[in-house]
């Protein structure tokens, strides 16, 4: 019954939510929607579990001493300080319990929270993400090697495209008469991304479509199972 | 004198009402829950200001839907309509029109008036999704033919995808090495399939992590997929026969921001230093950066995803790369059931019987046949 | 893998130094106007003043680099063409883009009035069910605006009740939910041109909806296409600079690349002798 049920449930709503999408009739109409707000309603509950046990893993990491247990009181603490200084005074446009925080506006400019999300925590995700640029870079150092057609095709095409899509392209090629216009490198770089790109990147997405339908119904007829655990 | 300049006055406006054109008409809108009327409007006469949608119902009183300053249009009225109900619209032209009594002075009137009435259904079906129910049916019927014809026993070959089988090479090379397997079950919640598909995976690695006593470290970004692959982890160690050694504290939930997660897994990356890296579901720009710590740290990475844009990143950076749907067919490569070997080879037929249609949709096109397009589109 | 002769941390150094020099030292590389990037200027340039425009903030802090020049960029524009903007976020952080835009302007047009000028609806979750229920009524999604005041009482709300008041909407997106959703409720039912801007590595999956349908008028993918739409509102900033130091940062990836290539057929020749 432990299997069964979750197995009958999920056969059953798969192929309502999946009937619903060519009938427009109530209720059908509004299954889909519906079911979307039920999922944001169980997810906002879930969020409490992951607090738990990040407070859980963080705390039994420090309490057993464990490699570099310093690094998970610096979590704890983060999480701490956002949850009370956001549950204290609130953020920009929610009051906190001990009110707006007017005199430490004054002070620092705006809410201990908006402060530490502007000052701190914005800052922190631009960093993570320019950490990209690098990557970037030494991954193409890396791959862009032209060892086989394929990989040649791969080094030309990602040449033309860095080069187009930035100021030297227009530089290196400004010089072209119009009727040379579409060896212009910004042009070239826009014909690669426009259709041989796109061309591959639509293959991928119709054949991930197909596969995500195979999936699917493997799933609502109850031939895979492994999302249930075990068998 | 005063008496002429009224009458002619009143001539002009009389026969401005003459030559004046509004037409309005209404229709149910098709292929919806009965929640819209279509309106179709058109204006030809003297110029106007605006406009003015009315509505009445059950003989009530007009109530202003909204105005219009186009001369011409359509307009989708889905403002509380009610199923069944019979709806009278009114469409008024409103002019400046210089007043008799006070020239210099102009009034706004409604020079001209026009009448409609629709009452709102619900469609039991979406003909504009005809196409898609049509395909959807040739694709369920291949799938399942081939479900059942491998159940009878027929022998199906699936071609060899090179990131499943290294699985058992990375989870051999982190024993020898006694470092851990690190997985990331992807970014998204358990609403999107990849990350089912990541989690069936991971169900499938666990088991051999708990036959070779390797230890799995599976950092997750959301607190759902949290819950689900702590269950998957744990029935795999059961079903192994290790249930001793599950550690609860293997699969555990780091953040759902984006960026602040993949600084968490960065971080065990550098620090735990695992032998093999998995990372299989939805990534979004987190991708490369992940791809790039794991290089960096020595271990032997698999990738799969099927969001199009990252992956030239992980096909760069890792030694094994699922591609789109190979990740979707993992589940069935690694149990070799035969029903799940059945459905991917229905896939395949419904692939080729997509193809088809597209070289014929191309080959129309050029030839200017357009029904094809026409029919296949959703509008 | 093979282990490569250049220790990938000159490459960092190197980067960093390409990135940083431009946008201390201003170079000017010149910059060329494509035609997505036209398109979308023409949208805004063509609507009258006076008309209701949506912005959708679509991002959170970590695409700000990329996107938030762009949205400057437009909404400046906007805003030299009189047009009433009701901002909204289908991100949460959305709504602080939103904020952190309009405190860069104000500053430079003072004389915006919010609440006439412009109003900011703030971030409702949802996705593509918030855009369809905006479709129906923009008072059934928000009531109120981000600060909690009514928007019936709000000057620039007046007569607006959803997409059809409309002239344009425009979504500067990071992923999902975004611009493509607005594509398929903002334009495929109720008909609005859309336009808006997406980081780089998204452009292939969106331009697509450049097409003949329109159902996207023109598209800026990434900080060129930001640095274009500068170059066309005569104001150039954040993105012109930031050009300069793609510009660099490309070029010395590719000259890597090229000792990457240099170095590996060496190697092979060696080996070949041996």
């Amino acid at each position: 019954m432990k299997r069964t049920l979750p197995l009958i449930l999920a056969m059953i709503t798969g192929f309502i939510v999946l009937i619903s999408d060519f009938i427009p009739h109530w209720p059908f109409g509004m299954i889909t929607s519906e079911i979307e707000k039920w999922f944001l309603i169980i997810s906002g509950f879930a969020l409490i579990l992951g607090q738990i046990n990040l407070i859980k893993v963080n705390v039994n990491k420090i309490r057993f001493k464990a490699e570099g247990w310093q690094y998970f009181i610096i979590t704890i603490a983060s999480f701490a300080i956002m949850v009370l200084f956001g549950a204290l005074w609130g953020t920009q446009s929610n009051v906190g319990l001990l009110g707006n925080g007017t005199k430490i506006v004054e002070v620092i400019g705006s809410k201990p929270f908006d402060y530490l999300f502007d000052n701190v925590y914005q800052h922190l995700q631009a960093t993570m993400f320019s950490l990209l640029a690098f990557f970037i870079a030494s991954a193409a150092y890396r791959a862009f090697i032209a060892r086989t057609p394929e990989s040649n095709l791969l080094l030309i095409a990602a040449i033309l495209v860095m080069l187009g899509n930035t100021s030297l392209g227009s530089f290196l090629t400004g010089w072209l008469p119009e009727n040379l216009d579409f060896l212009h490198l910004p042009n070239v770089s826009q014909f690669i991304m426009k259709y041989p790109t796109t061309a591959g990147q639509r293959a991928i997405m119709i054949g991930a479509g197909l596969g995500l339908i195979g999936s699917s119904l493997r799933i609502i007829l109850g031939i895979e199972r492994s999302y249930l655990g075990g068998n | 004198m005063m008496k002429r300049t009224l009458v002619l006055l009143l001539i002009i406006y009389t026969s401005s009402l003459l030559f004046a054109d509004l037409s309005l008409t209404a229709i149910d809108k098709p292929n919806d829950d009965g929640s819209g009327i279509i309106l179709n409007w058109q204006y030809s006469g003297e110029e106007i200001i605006e406009l003015q949608l009315f509505r009445r119902h059950d003989g009530g009183h007009y109530n202003q839907v909204t105005t219009f300053t186009e001369l011409s249009g359509k307009y989708t009225d889905t403002n509380e309509i009610e199923v069944g109900t019979e709806y009278d619209y009114k469409i008024n032209a409103i002019a400046n029109v210089e007043s008799p009594k006070n020239p210099g002075t102009f009034n706004k009137l409604i020079i001209e008036s026009a009448h409609a009435k629709a009452t709102s259904k619900a469609q039991w079906f979406n003909t504009d999704k005809i196409s898609v129910l049509i395909f959807g049916l040739i694709l369920f019927v291949s799938i399942m033919w081939f479900i059942i014809s491998a159940r009878s026993g027929k022998d199906l070959y699936i071609r060899k995808i090179a990131g499943l089988e290294s699985m058992n090479e990375s989870v051999g090379r982190a024993t020898e090495m006694g470092q851990p397997i690190l997985f990331i079950p992807g970014t998204l919640d358990l609403d999107d399939m990849q990350t089912i598909a990541g989690l069936t995976i991971l169900g499938k690695l666990a088991e051999r992590a708990a036959e070779y006593d390797t230890e799995l470290i599976v950092p997750v970004c959301r607190s759902m997929v949290l819950s689900t692959a702590k269950e998957i982890v744990k029935e795999s160690y059961l079903k192994a026969g290790r249930p001793d050694a599950f550690n609860p504290d293997s699969v555990f939930y780091l953040t759902d921001d984006q960026f602040g997660f993949v600084a968490g897994v960065d971080g065990i990356i550098v620090r735990e230093k695992p032998a093999a890296n998995f990372f299989l579901g939805a990534f979004y720009a987190e991708s490369l950066i992940l791809a790039e710590t794991g290089f960096a740290s020595g271990a032997i990475q698999t990738a799969g995803t099927a969001m199009p844009s990252q992956l030239p990143f992980f096909v760069t950076a890792c030694d094994y790369t699922l591609i789109g749907e190979e990740l979707f067919a993992a589940s069935a490569y690694l149990s070799k059931d035969p029903q799940q070997l059945g459905s991917l080879k229905g896939q395949d037929i419904g692939k080729a019987i997509f193809l088809f249609v597209l070289i014929t949709g191309i080959i129309f096109e050029i030839l200017g046949i357009s029904w094809l397009k026409d029919f296949l589109t959703i509008h | 893998m093979a282990a490569k002769s250049i220790d990938r941390r000159w490459i960092y150094l190197f980067i960093f130094l390409g990135v940083a020099f431009p946008l201390i030292f201003v170079i000017g590389l010149p910059i060329e106007i494509t035609e997505n990037t036209q398109m979308a200027y023409d949208l805004i340039d063509n609507t009258p003043a006076g008309s209701h425009v949506l912005y959708s903030f679509d991002y959170d802090p970590a695409s700000m680099p990329e996107l938030h020049p762009m949205a400057k960029a437009m909404v400046r524009h906007s805003i030299e063409k009189k047009h009433k903007i009701i901002f909204t976020a289908l991100w949460p952080m959305g709504v602080q883009m939103i904020d952190d835009i309009m405190e860069q302007l104000s500053t430079e047009y003072p004389d915006l009035v919010y609440g006439e000028d412009y109003v900011n609806l703030g971030f409702k979750v949802g996705g593509i069910v918030t855009i369809q229920a905006m479709g129906k009524n923009f008072r059934s999604v928000f009531p109120t605006d981000a600060n909690g005041k009514k928007i019936d009482k709000l000057p620039i709300m007046n007569n607006i009740e959803n997409y059809n008041n409309i002239s344009y909407i425009c979504s500067f997106s990071a992923g999902a939910p975004g611009i493509k959703e607005w594509v398929q409720i903002g334009n495929d039912v109720y008909k609005r041109p859309v336009t808006g801007g997406v980081t780089g590595v998204s452009a292939p999956s969106i331009l697509p909806y450049v097409n003949e349908q329109k159902q996207l008028t023109g598209l800026l993918a990434g900080l060129k296409a930001a640095a274009e739409y500068e170059k066309l509102i005569g104001a150039p900033a954040l993105a012109t600079a930031g050009m300069d130091a793609q510009s660099l940062a490309h070029l010395i990836i590719i000259i890597f690349i090229v000792i990457g290539n240099i170095n590996y057929w060496r190697n092979k020749k060696k080996k070949g002798d041996k």
